[in-house]
């Protein structure tokens, strides 16, 4: 293999690995902020209890978010050095934006809220998981920004042998990234949701704590529900936009070969990318594609044809990873709709059946947060910046193929080894359940 | 304003945020890799962790801060920094990683294995950024073998990670681990109480004349391996920079023998954030030169970002950089009190 090839492999890896634990942090922030808030509005130690507990889960997940996060900023450079030197100018500007504005609050008041129990008021604390929370989000919608700008760039004049800035306001307001923000961050509250949900039906399954767990069950499934609607209604626009600004992408996940108008969706679809066809074509819903495209039944579809053979991205794994995110993602909405009328029921403890099936969901969302990137990341190939810089001439040139080939293992191993304990310990604190004794917290807060 | 105001803005910014990110980070690094030193027994390894636990992370984000501003501020520099020194940020970045979770993962399971295993971790884990911090600043003071055309864009790179490992390098290399290690024993014998703080306080006096002896090394060699005085002689003002370094490290001393171990930590960090600012006025306008073709150097000229993004940065750092200051002084106002064995044993949330 090349170093281009290893690079991509190399980011890829490191960036899904990141995501496994970035989505959590975004949903289970803010759910967390939430409980500490009823908390300190109604006074009720169980939502105490509940803050402690799910915080544990949160900054157990949060420690390894952060950490791989530096990996993404160090390979820029590291591996793409043609890209960041072509294209610095504007996407540096995010990244340093990112850190100055959201991950300095964020670090800083993770650090408050864990310590600082004891130090500070009830509502002081509350305030700094919101910051802390806030801060995530914020740094999630200027990531977003700049990776939009690498599959609609916008605000640029190519001179002096780069990408330059023209518009910063029009970088800042570009619709792909603020659809795909809203996307994203949505499906990470769904994701933190339904971890809730799946924990919960763990422990009403051996009938732990069953008040503490049917409280947090209830919440999460109405925040299941919404987030998980949000998460395809969005994502049905991000598909326009897509449609308008990427076609070779949304001709690959639909694998669409032929360009024509009114295109109906085949619910059973095999491409066939040798012979440039599908193997399989089965139960079309006329019109649909065109609709879901452009909202529009008669629109034309640009087909994969109609691009050069080494414009295209990987069709196969492209549609694939597109059709198990939305497949995913109806099945999400669909059993979030079933928890939240179970989890007004009195006895949804008794709901074995259903409880066991929440337990086995918690992956489900985790999958499609990775499909998801890889519809967006594979889509956008061969291009780096989406029409503008492939790939292929963004590596570092003073890079050879046996480090990056070494540290590509190096990374494998560390991150499959921290990978692991981390789940590990996810497991082990989610099945010890909440914490009985908060008396010192309560104490001392009661002083404050 | 013309672009190079902007251009020197950056440099100077670039200058400071190392500056304090080594300054916050040293001390985090020099109690990690001393732990095993220092603490006697779990309890005092665990009162050593949360002395650094509000605010390691917070110190990190200093080192992405300013890889972010050398990336929007000098794109070119920061492709070319990051990319020729492959493999040393590599292991930098293992480091990082593996420190970062330690603090986190160590206290997670009641078993002397798994504490052990970790503080080994957090042990080879300050110490490796340490010295590698070092041996990389020593290396772009002294140039990296790269050849530059700035017109046809043609970069090439002729080192190796072995190659780093030079004379002068390694010992700017051991420069940062005395540094870190007397910073470190100096916050430890203020943040902490009885033994624990008395013995750091012992250690860092006896680090002192070691970290003495290798500053003194690093000046004078200073002189062959690079170009960085020649500011300075052009200059003569500037030297009141190397000047204040010094005197810092003298009073760093001057105070721990007398046992006032928080006016001998200030000026530790002074010494720390004046060794920064006398390398870096050595370099300017230099970001990293090149030791073999002085056409090649990497400026602040030849590798900015354009007007218009050294321009909005500037604005960005003019707003976020003071509320940064102010937030982060309330919190270490907040947690100024020394942290005691009893503070951990009680705790629920210590690390």
């Amino acid at each position: 293999m090349d170093v281009v090839t290893l690079s991509q492999l190399q980011f890829a890896a490191t960036g899904m690995f990141h995501w496994i634990f970035v989505p959590l942090t975004l949903g289970l922030s803010i759910l967390t902020a939430w409980m500490e808030t009823r908390y300190v509005t109604t006074g009720d130690e169980m939502w105490l209890r509940m803050t402690k507990f799910w915080g544990k889960l949160f900054l157990i997940n949060f420690a390894l978010g952060v950490v791989t996060g530096i990996t993404m900023e160090f390979q820029f450079g590291m591996n793409w050095s043609e890209y960041s030197r072509y294209v610095g100018d504007i996407f540096g500007a995010p990244l340093a934006i990112e850190a100055t504005l959201a991950f300095f609050l964020e670090s800083v008041f993770i650090g408050v809220w864990i310590f600082g129990w004891n130090k500070i008021s009830k509502k002081a604390h509350m305030v700094t998981i919101w910051l802390a929370s806030v801060a995530t989000n914020i740094s999630a919608l200027i990531i977003l920004l700049a990776n939009a700008w690498m599959q609609k760039p916008v605000g640029y004049v190519l001179r002096n042998g780069r990408a330059e800035m023209e518009n910063f306001l029009t970088v800042l307001t570009n619709p792909y990234g603020w659809i795909k923000f809203t996307h994203t961050l949505l499906s990470g509250y769904a994701l933190a949701a339904f971890l809730i949900m799946g924990v919960s039906a763990w422990h009403l399954l051996r009938g732990n704590e069953i008040d503490f767990f049917k409280r947090s069950f209830k919440i999460a499934a109405v925040w299941a529900f919404v987030t998980s609607v949000g998460t395809g209604l969005t994502g049905d626009f991000h598909a326009v936009e897509i449609a308008k600004t990427q076609p070779s992408k949304f001709a690959a996940m639909e694998s669409q070969w032929e360009t024509k108008r009114g295109v109906g969706m085949n619910l059973l679809l095999l491409p066939d990318p040798a012979r440039e066809c599908n193997a399989v074509e089965q139960v079309c819903v006329p019109n649909a594609l065109s609709m879901l495209a452009f909202h529009d039944p008669n629109a034309e579809i640009k087909g994969l044809k109609d691009f050069p053979k080494e414009l295209r991205p990987m069709v196969t794994p492209t549609f694939l990873s597109f059709r198990l995110m939305a497949g995913l993602g109806t099945i999400m909405i669909l059993t979030s709709l079933v928890a939240i009328f179970l989890s007004r029921k009195q006895n949804l403890e008794k709901r074995r059946w259903f409880l066991t099936l929440m337990v086995f969901a918690i992956p489900a969302p985790y999958l499609a947060e990775q499909f998801g990137w890889l519809v967006s990341e594979l889509g956008r190939q061969p291009w780096i910046v989406y029409g503008v810089l492939k790939t292929a001439d963004a590596v570092s040139k003073s890079i050879t193929t046996t480090q990056v080939a070494l540290s590509l293992l190096g990374f494998t191993v560390l991150y499959g080894l921290l990978g692991a304990i981390d789940i590990f310990l996810l497991v082990k604190y989610a099945k010890k359940g909440p914490d009985k004794d908060l008396s010192t917290i309560v104490n001392v807060q009661g002083r404050a | 304003m013309d672009i190079s105001v902007f251009q020197t803005i950056w440099f100077v910014l670039w200058g400071v945020l190392w500056a304090v990110y080594f300054m916050l980070d040293g001390f985090v690094f020099g109690t990690g890799f001393l732990a095993g030193v220092l603490a006697k027994n779990d309890t005092e390894k665990r009162v050593l962790i949360n002395a650094v636990g509000p605010v390691w992370d917070g110190n990190e984000v200093w080192l992405i801060t300013a890889g972010g501003a050398t990336f929007a501020a000098f794109p070119t520099t920061y492709a070319l920094m990051f990319s020729n020194l492959y493999s040393a940020l590599l292991l930098l970045l293992f480091s990082l990683i593996v420190r970062g979770v330690s603090f986190e993962f160590r206290g997670k399971l009641e078993s002397a294995t798994w504490k052990g295993a970790w503080d080994k971790a957090i042990i080879v884990s300050s110490f490796l950024p340490s010295l590698l911090f070092g041996v990389a600043f020593g290396n772009i003071f002294k140039g990296i073998p790269m050849k530059n055309d700035f017109t046809a864009l043609n970069f090439t790179y002729d080192g190796t990670l072995i190659g780093l490992l030079n004379p002068y390098g390694l010992v700017t290399g051991v420069l940062f681990v005395l540094l870190f290690a007397v910073h470190g024993s100096l916050y430890a014998a203020i943040k902490t109480t009885g033994d624990l703080s008395k013995r750091s306080a012992v250690l860092a006096n006896k680090l002192w004349l070691p970290l003495l002896v290798v500053a003194v090394v690093f000046l004078g060699y200073t002189y062959p391996a690079t170009k960085l005085y020649d500011n300075f002689l052009k200059a003569p003002l500037l030297l009141i920079i190397p000047v204040i370094a010094v005197a810092s490290l003298l009073l760093v001393k001057f105070f721990a023998a007398k046992g006032q171990c928080y006016k001998a930590f200030t000026f530790s960090c002074l010494t720390i954030v004046f060794v920064v600012f006398t390398g870096v006025t050595g370099l300017f306008p230099n970001l990293i030169p090149s030791s073999i073709d002085p056409a090649s150097n990497l400026t602040i000229f030849n590798s900015s970002s354009s007007l218009l993004t050294l321009q909005i940065m500037t604005v960005v750092a003019l707003i976020c950089v003071p509320t940064v200051i102010a937030y982060k002084i309330w919190v270490y106002r907040l947690f100024r009190a020394p942290v005691s064995n009893e503070d951990v044993l009680g705790s629920h949330e210590a690390y």
